[in-house]
């Protein structure tokens, strides 16, 4: 009887059979988006540094995650909408509809915590909503979300179209509250949540049954329903998910400006699917890591620190750049999905 | 091994569609420690025998034994549990994923809840190594060739229940040397007990690797043969039947013009076209006014043949000669330019544009070449459109109905119209006559014959010897994806001959 | 009687009317001739939905290929960007010559984006929703940079013509929009375009077999697609009489997609209608000007048009008719046709 030894193709040939445990030197496909993303932060910092007095302070990285806390959060959560194959429009309507929630009723004196999770739970029911829309009556996720981004930021706006102030003292206390990390060095909360969020969610992907469901499911859904994985309860659970980071995004907000304000987060939902994507989440599904989707955020946000420190660009240049790597990044999607099939 | 009792057992199963008996009354034994081929044509019922062993169809009379006991299946994941599971052609598995989750996914092995990447792969391999493949269990599945993912499918599959395993026409896509590891894997499985059904178009193939066969034959059960003791031939004719005495007459028409054709123009030529995967290279020469039949089993590439010649899909060797010049079939527009027309067999998907209506359905082919910026004028719209639909007799007789709403035969008689009203020298029809009832049979046959008489080539690709008997001045023959044998359709030809070359290649 | 409640924009045409009604009643002037032009809700309903209207013909061309394009609010804002730079620098800005000059010269800038989303669909062949949205990022960014983040405000008299002006009694914008209008049906109807992008649209491969080059025409929808954003960018920023890079067709994506769905056109492509589309456009703007009528804040339409998308999208996904209507008839087989 033959005995077969076998090394991964690539590139369409067969290679002659080498010892296959051998590793080969050579990046995996599937790392290739993710580490032109992380040479791109380096270069890009690196540069920067170079070129800018205090930019090679730690403060700046620090920073980084200060100032990009919500985007964060909010990327987490599509990430995992994302890698099944499907979009949440919604992400940014629900911050609004949150930080505006959250405002009126610490206005109207609710205990905090409450508030907290009562906020929580109203994204995760409308993420929930949606993905039953879509496993359910298979409504296209785009279509889904965008009523569900009509109906969060619709309410947002029927609640209070001003901005409202919080002066609930739990916030304010939070809102001020600084962490050193090191000499000079100081960060909010705001933004270890954001971190914390990355580490969990890498976790669950990574190591748990749902995680790896969810790469099933964006792999090839019906493979994954012949195979027996639970398709229906795994889709509707990461759009629940996604609308929860949604919502704790928006709650993130709300500590960051102690206010609420139903226009907040406007176009959010473009930010994140745009991180993801630098970040070599692939938007057909599938593929990619929550880690991608942080150097996304990073390189997104660096793009802007750069901005303010040279001065005299204009911010329109972000979009600009993000839009350029967008587009170069979906071609080098592009080019390695090709190369694979 | 013929005194064990069958692992499965299926008894009178039928199954009806509307105004179809898709199986009517079938019988059906798989013992354990043997490869057992399941074997028939196209609407024999054997797809829809899988899909009732593996829960996609309930059945709607006759029973299931697994083990001796009565089972109701009532989808995959049911099938799989009873013990039964399924390996498709185009592998059902999340290539995305690396090979040991593959196998895993859904079970993995945990410690408090944390999936145990270590102990999940060297189990992963350990399965594998048992098949005897040494590979790479972390990498993605899809670095490996088809054949791999295959075996990894069936690795999945036996690890899961090892009872009875289907093999649904893997061997499509693979060559010799993976159909080789591929065998090897099975036999293994063989020798530990595992009761196997596989589905294969390649006979050479049934005969090297199956014990055992079952014909179907038009949703009925033919018969339950010992694989060594059934000749090629035999199984053949049980495949395709046997009923030809009623088309002695037409035969002698077809044959009476031959002489007629002899003198007229090759139209199109091809010299050791092929495409790797699809079709062997071939030579190919239609005249003006002739009827060139492709018998063959399904899956010898007849369809392959067809499209290369419509430049539907491109050829990597060789050359095709249109007209006596060598023309390069970019994409099906070039070859309508040449008066190239292609119907395809896949009617739903690949013809006819189901929302539109008859009359654009009908018009679609020539506007596409007019190109959108000259349409063709209403007026002339419709009185191509009724001439045809009188012609062709379609029924409702209503250009404005929606085309979906049709009867298959009638949406075949429309894509013959969209072909016909353009004025092709060469008509390509790939299996028009496949499930439509008989009148429209019978009317398509005759329009093809009327076609040829007015000086249209034809190439005429059907699964039944019959029609291609009747219709043919020349028959080619296909067998493994492979062109074997040119037969003149002079009177020393009948089934039987064409079934000979089928089940045993070329024959001098 | 049957066969017209059947009719798909029955119930779009009947809210619509509705919405009309509840004007006429709640609004002090519903049409008044004042000047010799036609002045009322009625009347601002209709010049106002110009821009959308623009966007959405484009759009239903788009989605009838099955594809869709989000980057019409930017190349809106491009558009409008361009024209007002162009303006401003404009000795003066009330010749009429320069100024058309400079419109046709906008509209140029929104065929060239929308020539950009083609190449990518057709040509490199990146999903429709993927390709789109790099310009929907990236052109508003264009547009800050073109306008270098200031608004920049004209005060040219033959520019604001084209949002606030009238022509024998009639907005000229509702008369451009009505010009489009014609224009798409005529290109759409009188030639064969229409039937060979909804043979596209309905089945690509198919349509491959009939010798259909569909790069061609997908490339064209979304040069005509660019072409009518510009063309709305220009009235919305000659509405204001300045160039707003951050809310000029902010969300109209959304809007369009949402006309053209209720004016029948299904996403997933096929057969289109330019009738429904334009109902559905009018329809969200009444329902914009109703609501704003009527006294609720005007963001609350949003909520509506949630409640209107789901009801869409429900109406037309099989299994939910299957699971609400179907226990009314017998059960349907598994699949009505054999297998092979």
């Amino acid at each position: 009887m033959t005995t077969v030894d076998v090394t991964p193709e690539t590139g369409g040939k067969k290679d002659s059979p080498i010892n296959p445990r051998r590793r080969v030197y050579r990046p995996n496909t599937r790392y290739i988006p993710v580490l032109a993303t992380l040479a791109l932060l380096v270069i890009m910092y690196s540069s920067a540094v170079a070129t800018y007095e205090n930019f090679g302070q730690p403060s700046v990285i620090v920073n980084l995650f200060r100032d990009n806390a919500v985007l964060l959060v909010v990327t987490v959560g599509m990430t995992f909408v994302i890698l099944t194959g499907g979009i949440d429009l919604s992400v940014g309507a629900v911050i609004s509809l949150t930080t505006t929630l959250t405002a009126t009723l610490l206005q109207g004196g609710w205990p905090p915590l409450v508030v907290l999770v009562l906020v929580l739970l109203l994204g995760s029911l409308i993420g929930a909503g949606q993905g039953a829309v879509i496993h359910f009556f298979k409504v296209e996720p785009f279509i889904a979300t965008l009523a569900g981004l009509f109906l969060a930021r619709g309410l947002a706006l029927f609640i209070n179209q001003a901005s409202i102030p919080i002066r609930d003292e739990t916030w304010k206390a939070i809102s001020e509250y600084r962490i050193p990390l090191a000499d000079g060095v100081v960060t909010k909360p705001v933004a270890l949540v954001a971190l914390a969020a990355v580490l969990i969610a890498a976790a669950v992907l990574a190591w748990t049954r749902f995680g790896r469901n969810v790469y099933a499911i964006g792999g090839n859904a019906d493979s994954a329903l012949l195979m027996g994985l639970p398709v229906g309860r795994t889709r509707i659970a990461v759009y629940t998910l996604s609308g929860f980071c949604a919502a704790l995004g928006g709650v993130l907000f709300s500590i960051n400006s102690t206010s609420g304000w139903a226009l907040q987060g406007n176009g959010l939902e473009l930010d994140a699917i745009a991180a993801c994507v630098i970040g070599g989440v692939l938007l057909t599904g599938g593929s990619g890591y929550v880690f991608g989707a942080l150097l996304g955020v990073l390189v997104t946000g660096l793009i802007q620190t750069i901005i303010i420190f040279q001065g005299d660009l204009n911010a329109a240049w972000t979009r600009i750049i993000v839009g350029v790597l967008l587009f170069a990044f979906i071609v080098l999607q592009r080019l390695v999905t090709r190369k694979v099939k | 091994m013929g005194e064990q009792s069958p692992v499965l057992e299926m008894t009178g199963i039928r199954k009806v569609f509307p105004g179809v008996v898709a199986l009517d009354g079938v019988d059906f034994r798989l013992f354990p420690g043997e490869i057992h081929a399941l074997m028939g044509e196209n609407g024999a019922g054997k797809s829809t025998l899988i899909k009732v062993l593996t829960g996609v169809y309930a059945i709607d009379g006759g029973e299931v034994r697994l083990g001796g006991e009565v089972v109701h299946i009532n989808g995959p994941l049911q099938a799989q549990q009873a013990g039964i599971s399924t390996v498709y052609q185009e592998v059902n598995l999340c290539t995305n994923l690396s090979v040991a989750e593959n196998i895993f996914i859904g079970r993995e092995p945990r410690k408090f809840g944390r999936i145990q990447w270590g102990l999940m792969r060297k189990r992963a391999a350990e399965l594998l190594a048992r098949l005897d493949l040494n590979i790479d269990v972390s990498a993605p599945l899809n670095t490996y060739s088809l054949a791999i993912q295959q075996m990894v499918a069936i690795a999945r599959a036996v690890d899961i229940s090892a009872r009875v395993l289907i093999l649904d026409e893997p061997t499509s896509s693979l060559d010799a040397s993976e159909v080789a590891q591929l065998f090897a894997v099975m036999r293994r499985l063989k020798d530990d007990g595992v009761a196997i059904l596989f589905v294969s178009h390649f006979l050479d193939q049934i005969y090297e690797v199956s014990d055992r066969l079952t014909v179907l034959r038009n949703g009925q059960l033919i018969g339950e043969f010992k694989t060594e003791e059934l000749p090629q031939v035999r199984l053949v004719e049980k495949m395709i039947g046997k009923e030809l005495a009623a088309l002695e007459s037409l035969e002698d028409k077809a044959r009476r013009t031959r002489e007629k054709v002899a003198g007229a123009e090759p139209i199109l030529e091809a010299r050791g076209l092929g495409r790797s995967g699809a079709i062997a290279p071939f030579d190919l020469t239609i005249h003006a006014g002739e009827v060139v039949g492709l018998a063959g089993l399904l899956g010898s590439g007849r369809t392959e043949l067809a499209r290369l010649l419509f430049g539907a899909d491109k050829p990597d060797t060789g050359e095709l000669l249109i007209e006596g010049k060598a023309t390069n079939l970019r994409d099906p527009q070039v070859a309508m330019k040449r008066g190239i027309a292609f119907s395809s067999e896949n009617r739903r998907t690949e013809g006819i544009i189901g929302e539109l209506s008859v009359r654009e359905n009908i018009i679609l082919a020539l506007q596409a070449s007019r190109g959108w910026t000259r349409p063709i004028p209403r007026r002339k719209q419709d009185e191509l459109v009724e001439k045809y639909i009188k012609a062709l007799q379609i029924r409702p007789a209503d250009p404005e109905r929606q085309v979906r709403n049709l009867s298959g035969g009638n949406q075949q008689k429309v894509l013959l119209a969209r072909w016909l009203i353009t004025e092709p020298r060469l008509l390509i029809i790939d299996e028009p006559t496949r499930g439509i009832d008989v009148g429209a049979k019978a009317e398509i046959q005759k329009l093809v014959a009327e076609l040829s008489d007015g000086g249209m080539a034809v190439l005429f690709v059907s699964a039944e010897l019959e029609e291609v008997l009747r219709l043919s001045h020349k028959i080619e023959v296909l067998r493994d994806r492979r062109l074997v044998e040119e037969l003149e359709n002079t009177s020393g030809v009948d089934a039987d001959r064409i079934m000979q070359t089928i089940a045993s290649g070329a024959t001098s | 009687m049957t066969s017209i409640l059947k009719n798909r924009l029955f119930w779009p045409a009947a809210i619509l009317v509705a919405l009309l009604v509840v004007n006429a009643f709640t609004s002090n002037q519903f049409v008044t001739v004042r000047d010799g032009h036609l002045f009322g809700s009625l009347i601002d309903i209709l010049r106002g939905s110009a821009p959308l209207l623009l966007v959405a013909l484009g759009m239903t061309l788009v989605i009838a290929t099955g594809g869709i394009d989000l980057s019409v609010g930017s190349v809106m804002a491009i558009s409008g960007a361009v024209a007002c730079l162009l303006i401003s620098d404009l000795g003066d800005q009330s010749s009429v010559g320069p100024v058309l000059l400079i419109i046709l010269v906008a509209i140029g800038v929104s065929l060239l984006a929308g020539l950009w989303n083609g190449m990518l669909v057709a040509v490199i062949g990146i999903q429709p929703i993927i390709a789109t949205l790099i310009l929907m990022v990236a052109g508003r960014g264009i547009a800050q940079l073109i306008t270098d983040g200031q608004i920049i405000n004209v005060q040219s008299g033959p520019y604001a013509t084209i949002a606030t002006g009238f022509f024998l009694a009639l907005p000229v914008a509702f008369l451009i929009a009505v010009a489009a209008i014609v224009l798409i049906t005529l290109l759409t109807r009188r030639t064969a375009l229409g039937l060979l992008l909804e043979s596209v649209g309905g089945s690509p491969t198919a349509s491959r077999l009939a010798g259909i080059r569909a790069r061609r025409i997908t490339l064209m929808v979304y040069v005509v697609s660019g072409g009518f954003a510009g063309l709305a960018g220009l009235i919305y920023s000659a509405n204001i009489k300045s160039a707003d890079s951050i809310s000029a067709g902010n969300l109209i994506e959304l809007d369009a997609i949402l006309a053209v769905v209720i004016g029948g056109t299904a996403l997933i492509g096929g057969r289109f209608s330019i009738a429904g589309t334009v109902l559905g456009a009018v329809l969200i703007q009444a329902l914009t000007v109703t609501v704003v009528a009527i006294g609720v804040p005007s963001e609350a339409t949003l909520l509506f048009k949630a409640v209107v998308v789901v009801a869409l999208c429900l109406s037309q996904s099989p299994v939910f008719r299957e699971k609400v209507f179907g226990r009314l008839k017998p059960k349907p087989a598994v699949r009505a046709e054999v297998p092979a």
